[in-house]
């Protein structure tokens, strides 16, 4: 049948399809029609009905004969050759089950491998917030600001700006990650929150299930609506599903508000990495951030925003217009925005979430995964070619009584989608077992649940699908290619011809092609883990070991600022009183921690910037002794002192960076310095540490005394000699000498601070030795499995050898030697591949060189290895022949 | 049932072609042109009209669709597929070709 014919037979093929029993009523109403034609044609010639039904069907035959050989005449459809290779490929699986349960395992791996951090990337980086509306369309505003890389906040006015004039926006709405404590005791739990624009909950499609959004206007206003929206999941576990919860009052921060709506199941909210459990409106936001009062305040860059795009408008149109709005909003407020625009950016590349950690981690294992893939590919290749030599005999004698080669494959292709299917069956169960895998190799934080979950959409499922199909015609098509050099001879000839060979070749082939992928799988592997190691082993400018950090919830025990003031001086007095207590002091933001720093623009006495330049540096408020406490060297000036007080002149401390680039590395102490538009003095300088990432470079930063910009929960740092849990245990019992209703936050190590701002690293290192060492073991398999049947291909070449003289030990040689020739070429290959594909790994390599021939000499370590276990069974067996028996035979 | 002759059965496809590539008929009027035609010498039953038709169907030559017929009973008409007219070009060709090397066989005069 040619493809002209099978292009015009097709629709009838589809109806027999689809409609199987239609189209036999269709041809049996045909036939009926023709035979009552007939009875009236006789009626008309005179016969009576009885005379000419009878007539009739002597003139037509059989009914039900003449049915079925239209029926075979329609031919089998599609669906019946189908189904026929189903049950027939059915039989052929379940003949040799060891082979089949191998094959369905290492496509269920591979193809699981790609499903689930295919479902990650859909989960956190595509349409992380399940329940939004049209997240395809759901951009990230942010500021930026000229000559500086990345994004910052957006200032409330600012944003105003851009939603009334960004006519290509159809939406644009604030959700700023807050936090907030919400049960006392001796343990403070903090929930997640949002501080949000009133439009939000319209603005994304989502309705709460009870109660209500929140309502226009109330997000304007200081502290003026305290209302809040809960979580289905609060209200569950907190409320005990109360039906009445709307109306109700919950203290946040100390704050009443009343409950207005419950968000609906399923509902996370709109930040990558966590689950928020409340939302309020933006005019409660200085019960919730540090500042003050900024919602007008155009030097406040505070918030994280939202824009969705109008259908069928580009980003680029959209940045271009809000980019121009930015333009105007320069010229008119010179004084807050010179040298600042807005940007925006699609989902998986927030500026401002943890889709931006997760992205280098994921698009490398999109391709690592890939690796996989091909290697469980390749290695059912092998198997499936192992077979297709023992069913040689069966291929030649269908196609002897008739199969045309068509239907052969057809065959072999119904075979491999048969397998590729229960693999990405089972591929699909795996990456639904580990869709929460990804917070389960992230280090916890107490008492918040990280929430980075995989979305098995229809996305996902199409995508496996797809890679299913890829697989079936990989899998199907390697054996079906041999039945190119079937013959009707074949079986008959003896196995040294060119066929064998030629088979044998390609698994070789295969067999060096796992080599290479999995020696740059090793490669990345051992490049990550060694980043991370350096990366651990970077110090970060300050001491790690012997101090701790925590905070004490002042905000939720309902201090005011005076109350918090004395209660902190009281409690650093009696924690220097302890033994074991080296020194403590508090910090607005624990370095590396999650929790963000302010920024100022500044003016440097004697520093000229130039006119497109707008210095704008990030600072920390610290109390008195934590440059002591955190062990970062002073080079000049002093430390803050208690008397570094409101009313005292304004004082900053500035680190080595700021030195060299705004005095030209002349000491600064005693000079002027202006910060949040007024004038303070630099009475100290601080060496460079890390402030936000262990990977950052040394960058400007300074310091102001925490009295002269207060907050009310800045976090406390404790150095120490004691154990976390005794010097925790002190704490406590001091913080409640004070006042028993002030509860401890979590207390970690420093360390730990920096292991968890590691935790991506840490992801992509696991996640990547967890596939590696899959892929090893794949490519181990295969190389198994070649070597085992070139043993049994050449028992009769090995006896011979035997018989010449051969000891055992040369056998084993032999057999190795032809192993670790394979293993040479795939890691040949393989090097060549990783020198060029390692700079990939981009950013999560750190200081360590994509070509590092110790990383190189590691994989190349690990590789061999595997192969000398993969050979040394099938050599084993080969030095056991019989040389005797084998040639007798 | 009767089953028309072996040369006959290869070349019913062809006369239901040429049949059909005059106008598009159902079942009923094919065989009553099959019969007006070869004054009935061929001897096609009722019985191995239809699956010779579904098989020119299947084979994309022939195309049916459901139309009232004369008397407006639902019937499926037959109509020839531009594939189905070049089958028929190829098999008037060929039974020419051969018909006229039998006929000049059988025309030769015994010596």
């Amino acid at each position: 049948m040619d493809i002209e014919q099978w292009l015009y037979s097709l629709p009838l093929r589809l109806r027999c399809f689809f409609h199987p029993n239609r189209v036999d009523q269709e041809m049996k109403e045909e036939l009926r029609e023709h035979f009552e034609q007939q009875i009236r044609e006789n009626v008309a010639q005179g016969m009576t009905p009885e005379q000419a039904r009878c007539s009739a069907v002597r003139t037509m035959g059989g009914m039900p004969q003449i049915e079925q050989q239209c029926r075979e005449a329609r031919g089998g459809s599609v669906w019946d050759d189908f189904t026929q290779d189903l049950r027939y490929g059915g039989r052929q699986l379940l003949r040799s089950p060891g082979f089949t349960a191998l094959t369905i395992l290492c496509l269920t791996l591979g193809i699981g491998a790609n499903a689930a951090v295919f479902s990650w990337s859909e989960g956190i980086l595509f349409r992380p917030y399940p329940a939004v509306a049209h997240q395809e369309r759901l951009f990230a505003l942010a500021g930026t600001a000229r000559g500086q890389t990345g994004a910052g906040g957006l200032s409330w006015p600012d944003f105003q700006d851009v939603r009334r004039n960004c006519s290509l926006c159809e939406e644009a709405f604030v959700s700023k990650i807050t936090g907030s404590t919400l049960s006392a005791g001796d343990h403070a739990e903090t929930a997640r929150g949002s501080i949000v624009s009133a439009n939000y909950f319209d603005a994304i499609g989502v309705r709460p299930i009870l109660g209500q959004g929140f309502e226009r206007g109330e997000d304007v206003g200081s502290d003026s609506h305290p209302v809040v929206v809960i979580s289905y999941q609060l209200w569950r576990d907190r409320y005990k599903g109360d039906p009445q919860i709307v109306g109700k009052m919950q203290r946040f921060n100390n704050v009443p508000h009343t409950i207005i709506g419950v968000a609906p199941a399923g509902f996370y909210g709109t930040f990558v990495g966590w689950a928020i459990q409340f939302w309020v409106p933006a005019s409660m936001e200085e019960t919730f951030e540090s500042g003050g009062y900024k919602l007008e305040d155009r030097d406040a860059r505070w918030i994280e925003a939202y824009v969705r795009l109008k259908p069928g408008v580009r980003q680029s149109q959209a940045q271009q217009e809000i980019s121009a709005i930015a333009a105007r909003l320069e010229t008119s407020y010179p004084a807050s925005n010179r040298g600042r625009s807005i940007g925006i950016w699609p989902l998986w590349q927030t500026p401002f979430n943890h889709a931006r950690t997760m992205l280098p981690t994921l698009e490398v294992m999109v391709a690592v995964v890939a690796f996989v893939l091909l290697i469980a590919c390749s290695n059912v290749g092998n198997l499936l070619l192992v077979r297709s030599f023992t069913r040689r005999q069966e291929l030649s004698v269908r196609i002897a009584i008739g199969a045309s080669r068509v239907r052969l494959v057809k065959q072999l292709l119904t075979e491999g989608l048969m397998l590729s299917t229960l693999g990405t069956a089972g591929g699909l169960l795996v990456a639904y077992w580990c869709r929460r895998a990804l917070v389960l190799i992230l280090p916890t934080r107490s008492g918040i649940a990280m929430y980075l979950p995989g979305q098995m959409d229809g996305r996902v499922m199409a995508m496996s699908a797809g890679v299913c199909l890829f697989v079936t015609l990989i899998v199907g098509i390697i054996p079906a290619f041999q039945t190119r050099h079937l013959d009707l001879a074949g079986p008959l000839k003896a196995d040294s011809s060119s066929v064998v060979r030629g088979r044998a070749r390609m698994r070789s082939g295969l067999v060096v092609l796992q080599v290479s992928l999995s020696f740059i799988l090793l490669v990345a592997a051992a490049l990550l883990l060694e980043s991370l190691d350096k990366i651990r082993s970077t110090s970060p400018g300050f001491t790690t070991t012997s101090v701790v950090t925590t905070g004490v919830s002042l905000v939720a025990a309902g201090y005011d600022v005076p109350r918090a003031k004395m209660f902190q001086d009281a409690l650093l007095d009696r924690l220097s009183a302890l033994s074991g207590v080296d020194s403590a002091a508090f910090a607005r933001v624990t370095p590396l921690g999650y929790a963000t720093y302010s920024s100022t623009p500044i003016v440097v006495d004697g520093y000229q910037p130039s006119l497109e330049e707008q210095p704008a540096v990030e600072y920390n408020q610290v109390g008195p002794g934590y440059f002591a406490t955190l062990g970062i060297p002073l080079s000049s000036g002093r430390e803050f002192a208690r008397s570094d007080d409101e009313p005292a002149p304004l004082a900053v401390i500035v680190n080595r960076t700021m030195v060299t680039r705004y005095w030209a590395d002349h000491d600064p102490v005693g000079r002027r310095l202006q910060v949040r538009g007024r004038w303070a003095r630099v009475v100290g300088v601080v060496a460079d540490s890390k402030y936000e990432s262990m990977r950052e470079t040394a960058r400007p930063f300074f310091y102001v005394p925490l009295r002269q910009d207060f907050v009310r929960e800045p976090a406390l740092n404790i150095r120490t000699r004691q154990s976390l849990s005794s010097i925790r245990a002190a704490l406590v019992r001091e913080v409640h000498a004070l006042d028993a209703n002030v509860a401890l936050y979590e207390m970690i190590t420093l360390q730990e601070q920096v292991n968890r701002s590691t935790s991506p690293q840490l992801l992509a290192v696991t996640l990547v030795s967890i596939l590696g060492s899959l892929a090893l073991l794949l490519a181990g398999v295969g190389l198994y499995g070649v070597m085992s049947y070139a043993v049994a291909q050449s028992t009769r070449e090995l006896a011979l050898r035997m018989a010449l003289g051969a000891g055992a030990a040369n056998l084993l040689r032999l057999v190795i030697s032809r192993g670790l020739r394979l293993t040479a070429g795939g890691v040949f290959f393989g090097a060549l591949a990783a020198l060029g594909l390692t700079r990939l790994l981009g950013q999560l390599i750190f200081s360590v060189s994509p070509h590092d021939p110790v990383v190189f000499g590691l994989a190349l370590a690990a590789m061999t290895t595997t192969a000398m276990l993969a050979c040394v069974l099938p050599a084993r067996r080969a030095s056991r022949t019989d040389p005797a028996r084998i040639l007798r035979d | 049932m009767s089953r028309p002759s072996d040369l006959v059965q290869g070349t019913l496809d062809m006369l239901i072609l040429k049949i059909l590539a005059l106008e598009p008929l159902n079942g009923w009027a094919i065989n009553q042109r099959l019969k007006q035609i070869s004054s009935e010498v061929l001897g096609v039953s009722d019985g191995s009209l239809y699956p010779a038709l579904h098989k020119l169907e299947r084979r994309g030559w022939v195309r049916a669709q459901w139309k009232p017929s004369e008397n407006n009973r639902r019937a499926k008409f037959y109509s020839l597929t531009r594939l189905g007219r070049k089958q028929l070009d190829k098999e008037t060709a060929s039974w020419n070709r051969i018909s006229a090397a039998i006929s000049g066989i059988v025309q030769l005069k015994e010596a």
